[in-house]
């Protein structure tokens, strides 16, 4: 995902130029970041849309409350614009998801069957939330979820929390972060307070 | 007078008895009356099973047009709509809420029914192998719906066996429901309470189903198509044809023929009179068919048709002809040699082992008989001469005669007719006759296409192939059908097998259950390997407790029995499956074709199953074709023995092997002729068309007894026009019945109404010429 940088747009410029001292300075306390204002959220999502294709390592630690220590799992993403993606696991248990048009298909050595989304909401909201984000789709974010920006350009993060009821019962928030046009975290928390985070590293 | 007096009286008695009976008859429109009765034990099984077994009583539901979304939401409100009605013993379409008992189940019984539990499972190898995959299985994007039973079942039973169901033909799902593979339908299924030969409650079933979905109401812009499939739909369909057009036909060719004589004679009365004969034909017909078989088919009543077609023919020589008392004997002599050979005709179907064909052959004589002795016995009794009169057609058969005399120098020309129907015949003689059991079928090609479309997307089986195992009790039925498949799976791993389906794998039988609870080790041994088996895992022993508990209960537990599945879909997947047939068991297992071909290599199946002599592989379609193939041939063996019969008939009365030749010369053209055209035309010849050419030989053997003699001098353009009036009441009938929509209502009706029109153009072309003379001979 989400490798090379698209065009700058004009309007982010100059905000850029004041505020990424700042920024990286609150980041490096720890202190939260300032909200982006909704012209900057729409900025951002332009931007994301502008990327056509990406291709990217990740490597995703799940804290289940269940479990003594967090399990790794590690892999490839690779996504094209508007609608495809595919979020390929390698470790350890090599299984494929992929989603096309609205159709989510799982594969692994054994079967590939389609999958009822509504049956995994965790599923469900991982899936449209990067999804409509790499397309910087944020109608269709916002049908979903509501939206929170904080940070920089250089340094932004998605809040995300979703308005169906349904999905809240699993999922309290997603957390999606980057640095200009390129994801590098994306962090699900569920309602039991289990977590996922996916650390993305963009491939060429 | 008085006898007259008497026969009335005799008949009227004679008509109410046999109105009694027609009134407490059992009426069926089930087509297996016009399936061959199966003679093997796995044959009689499967026969049965395809009319009440489960197959014949699931409903498939398909929802097309609109998106998605609004197919889904259709999909789960109609779900809710027939989950509630008395009809339906379950109603599925994928949703999760529904699915709850089955995971309830297998979750409960989940040790006896996973295959992988055995000892090596419960080793500590095996233990740290199945914990470490159900870790991975959890942290893999569908891995949260398991994370609830992780503790339970920390070796990841219950995602197995869900997935082996899956697997195992489940059907795809779009929107949270079933759908097709493209997600361009929704599906649904459901099982009716009403066995499949319950036809009125698979009506109220299919009711049902068309109710609920009016009372959704519009749900999408663009509008949703409901689709409803299955055996009960097929049949249910059939009916509704078969009645519709029996008597639609039946009351259409009655119009038509009342109208045709009424045009001819001049005189309703007589019309209504002509029409006497028949209906006591058909009643007396359908009364002997009842007492002789316990239910009358409406093929048969349909078949009533066909009567009105010949047995109006009797009445309408006896009117038209308008004999002396002295020519009356003479006529009857005639009229009685035709019955009598049309009785030889129709007595070969009644040694038939198809049932149906045995209900035609009864009908038909029985009928025929009483429509004669009305015509000869009761109508004098009941006609006053004086008040029924009916014009003479006399010039209408003075104005025909001479053309018939013309064509007759055309009659050298029958023998190339002839020669050429042969090689007709000659050069198609390999495939003259379709062998296909679906041949028969009143299913329309496009709902018979639907039905497999929907099969094909919920993954029902279409019971092609099959492997039938046999024990004295269910048990061991199941036992059978477990060595079965382990002998099978090598070659579904080889790839000569796509895989099978049976009961055991929802059922296992007790010594399977049992080895396999009795693998799990007592509580303080497995908590010792447990804790051994996690030590580098991040899954610590401590957290797996109820696995522990449930595990020690389940080594104590009963094993799982069919009742316990009651109530989920496992309950259905058994009983379509494990099969009681009087005394003994049967367990069946359908076999699924390798590659996209879906062959099932035999020869690879054989061999696997030498060691197993009981289980016998029956391929479904190939059988009954097999079966239906031995009883069109013995049927066809049959006809001719009849056609030997007319014939001998025929040579024993006339006495002479020229006169007989003359009368049974027109009629085999007349058949060679239909048979020829049908066959150039593209038709494969059904067991009906059979029948169609019986009928022929009996229609058309009256008019070539007619020709074959000539009548009295003043009688001649009588006796001509008696039987153009008959002919055109033959042809309209069956002319009627070839506009049907059922294909063996529709393969009678134009063969015989072509094949009777040229019995008699033939008839009169080889006639002696005498006969045609005296045919235009002017008025005494």
């Amino acid at each position: 995902m989400i490798s090379g940088g698209g065009q700058r747009g004009r309007a982010m410029r100059g905000f850029e130029r004041c505020s990424a001292a700042c920024a990286a300075l609150l980041l490096l306390l720890g202190l939260p970041l300032a909200a982006f204002g909704n012209a900057d959220l729409e900025a951002l999502m332009s931007r994301l849309a502008e990327r056509r294709t990406g291709h990217a390592r990740f490597t995703e630690q799940h804290y289940v409350a269940l479990l003594d220590r967090p399990v790794t799992t590690s892999g490839e993403l690779f996504y094209e614009a508007p609608d495809r993606l595919e979020k390929r696991t390698l470790q350890p248990r090599p299984e494929s998801l992929r989603v096309a048009a609205g159709v989510v298909e799982v594969e692994n050595g054994r079967m590939k069957r389609s999958l009822p989304v509504q049956r995994y909401p965790e599923l469900g909201a991982f899936i449209e939330s990067v999804r409509a984000t790499l397309a910087g789709d944020l109608p269709a974010l916002r049908r979903y979820f509501s939206i929170a920006l904080e940070g920089s350009p250089s340094r932004w993060r998605l809040q995300l929390t979703p308005l169906d009821q349904r999905l809240a019962r699993t999922v309290s928030q997603v957390y999606i972060s980057g640095a200009e046009a390129e994801l590098l975290q994306i962090e699900v928390r569920q309602a039991d307070g289990d977590r996922s985070v996916m650390n993305i590293q963009p491939l060429p | 007078m008085k006898r007259d007096r008497l026969t009335v009286l005799l008949w009227l008695v004679l008509l109410l008895a046999t109105i009694a009976v027609v009134a407490r008859a059992r009426y069926t429109t089930d087509l297996s009356a016009f399936l061959p009765r199966a003679p093997t034990a796995a044959q009689t099984l499967l026969v049965s099973q395809l009319r009440d077994g489960l197959a014949s009583r699931l409903v498939l539901i398909g929802i097309e047009g609109g998106d998605a979304r609004a197919r889904a939401d259709a999909s789960r409100a109609l779900r809710q709509q027939l989950a509630t009605q008395a009809e339906f013993s379950w109603v599925r379409n994928g949703e999760v809420e529904a699915q709850q008992p089955d995971l309830e189940l297998l979750l409960a019984h989940r040790y006896a029914l996973s295959p992988r539990v055995d000892a090596a499972r419960f080793s500590v190898d095996g233990l740290h192998t199945a914990i470490q995959s159900s870790i991975d299985l959890l942290v893999s994007p569908t891995g949260a719906l398991f994370e609830p039973f992780i503790a339970r079942d920390p070796t990841g039973e219950l995602p197995e066996l869900l997935e082996q169901l899956e697997v195992t033909g489940g059907p795809a799902t779009t929107e949270g429901v079933w759908s097709s593979a493209d997600g361009e339908r929704a599906v649904l299924l459901a099982e009716t309470r009403a066995a499949g030969s319950d036809l009125d409650g698979q009506q109220r079933a299919l009711r049902a189903v068309n109710q609920g979905w009016q009372a959704l109401g519009p749900r999408s812009a663009t509008p949703l198509h409901l689709q409803l499939s299955g055996a009960g739909a097929f049949a249910v369909e059939a009916r509704a044809v078969i009645q519709s057009e029996a008597l639609r036909l039946s009351l259409f060719s009655s119009g038509l023929i009342v109208l045709l004589l009424w045009l001819a004679y001049g005189a309703l009365p007589a019309v209504l009179l002509s029409m006497l004969p028949v209906a006591c034909g058909a009643l007396a017909g359908i009364a002997a068919v009842a007492s002789g078989f316990g239910a009358v088919h409406g093929m048969t009543l349909g078949f009533g048709v066909t009567l009105i077609g010949e047995s109006v023919d009797y009445s309408i020589y006896q009117f038209v002809q308008s004999p002396r008392p002295q020519a009356r004997h003479r006529l009857w002599l005639t009229i009685g040699l035709g019955v009598a050979t049309s009785v030889c005709g129709f007595a070969s179907l009644l040694p038939s082992e198809f049932p149906g064909l045995a209900q035609l052959g009864v009908y038909s004589i029985t009928g025929l008989v009483v429509a004669a002795v009305v015509t000869r016995w009761v109508l004098p009794a009941l006609r006053s001469q004086d008040v029924l009169r009916v014009r003479s057609l006399a010039p209408l058969g003075r104005r025909v005669a001479p053309w018939l005399l013309q064509a007759r120098r055309a009659r050298a020309a029958l023998v190339a007719l002839a020669a050429l129907c042969a090689l007709v015949l000659f050069t198609h003689r390999g495939y003259l006759w379709n062998r296909e059991l679906t041949a028969l079928s009143p299913t329309p090609a496009a709902a018979q296409a639907l039905d497999a479309r929907l099969r094909a997307d919920l993954g029902a089986p279409d019971l092609r192939h099959l492997i039938v195992v046999q024990a004295a009790d269910a048990d061991g039925a199941l036992r059978a059908s477990e060595r079965v498949a382990a002998r099978l799976r090598p070659l579904v791993a080889a790839g000569d097998l796509g895989g099978f389906d049976l009961a055991a794998r929802y059922l296992p039988s007790r010594v399977t259950q049992q080895a396999r609870l009795a693998s799990i080790p007592p509580a303080d041994e497995l908590q010792r390997r447990l804790v051994q088996a996690t030590q580098d895992l991040p899954l610590s022993a401590g957290r797996l407790r109820p696995f522990i508990v449930e595990a020690a209960a389940a080594r104590e537990a009963a094993p799982l029995t069919r009742a316990d599945l009651d109530g989920t879909s496992l309950a259905p997947a058994v009983d379509a499956l494990l099969l009681r047939s009087g005394a003994s068991w049967q367990a069946l297992l359908p076999l699924r074709g390798a590659g996209s071909a879906q062959t099932v290599n035999s020869a690879k199946l054989r061999a696997a199953l030498a060691t197993e002599p009981d289980a016998l592989l029956i391929d479904v379609k190939l059988q009954s074709d097999a079966l239906y193939s031995a009883y069109l041939q013995q049927a066809l063996w049959l006809s001719l023995a009849g056609l030997l019969l007319i014939v001998v008939l025929l040579w024993v009365w006339l006495r002479s092997l020229r006169r007989m030749a003359r009368v049974t010369a027109p009629l085999l053209l007349s058949v060679l002729s239909v048979a020829a055209a049908l066959v150039a035309a593209g038709v494969a010849l059904t067991i009906l068309h059979l029948v169609g050419m019986l009928l022929i030989v009996a229609v058309g053997s009256n008019y070539t007894l007619f020709f074959e003699r000539p009548p009295a001098h003043a009688e001649g353009p009588l006796t001509l026009a008696s039987l153009l009036v008959a002919n055109a009441a033959t042809v309209t009938g069956f002319g009627v019945l070839a506009t049907s929509s059922v294909p063996v209502l529709q393969a009678l009706g134009v063969t015989v109404s072509a094949g009777a029109l040229l019995a008699l153009l033939f008839a009169a072309m080889l006639a002696p010429v005498a006969t045609l003379r005296s045919f235009a001979a002017a008025e005494p």
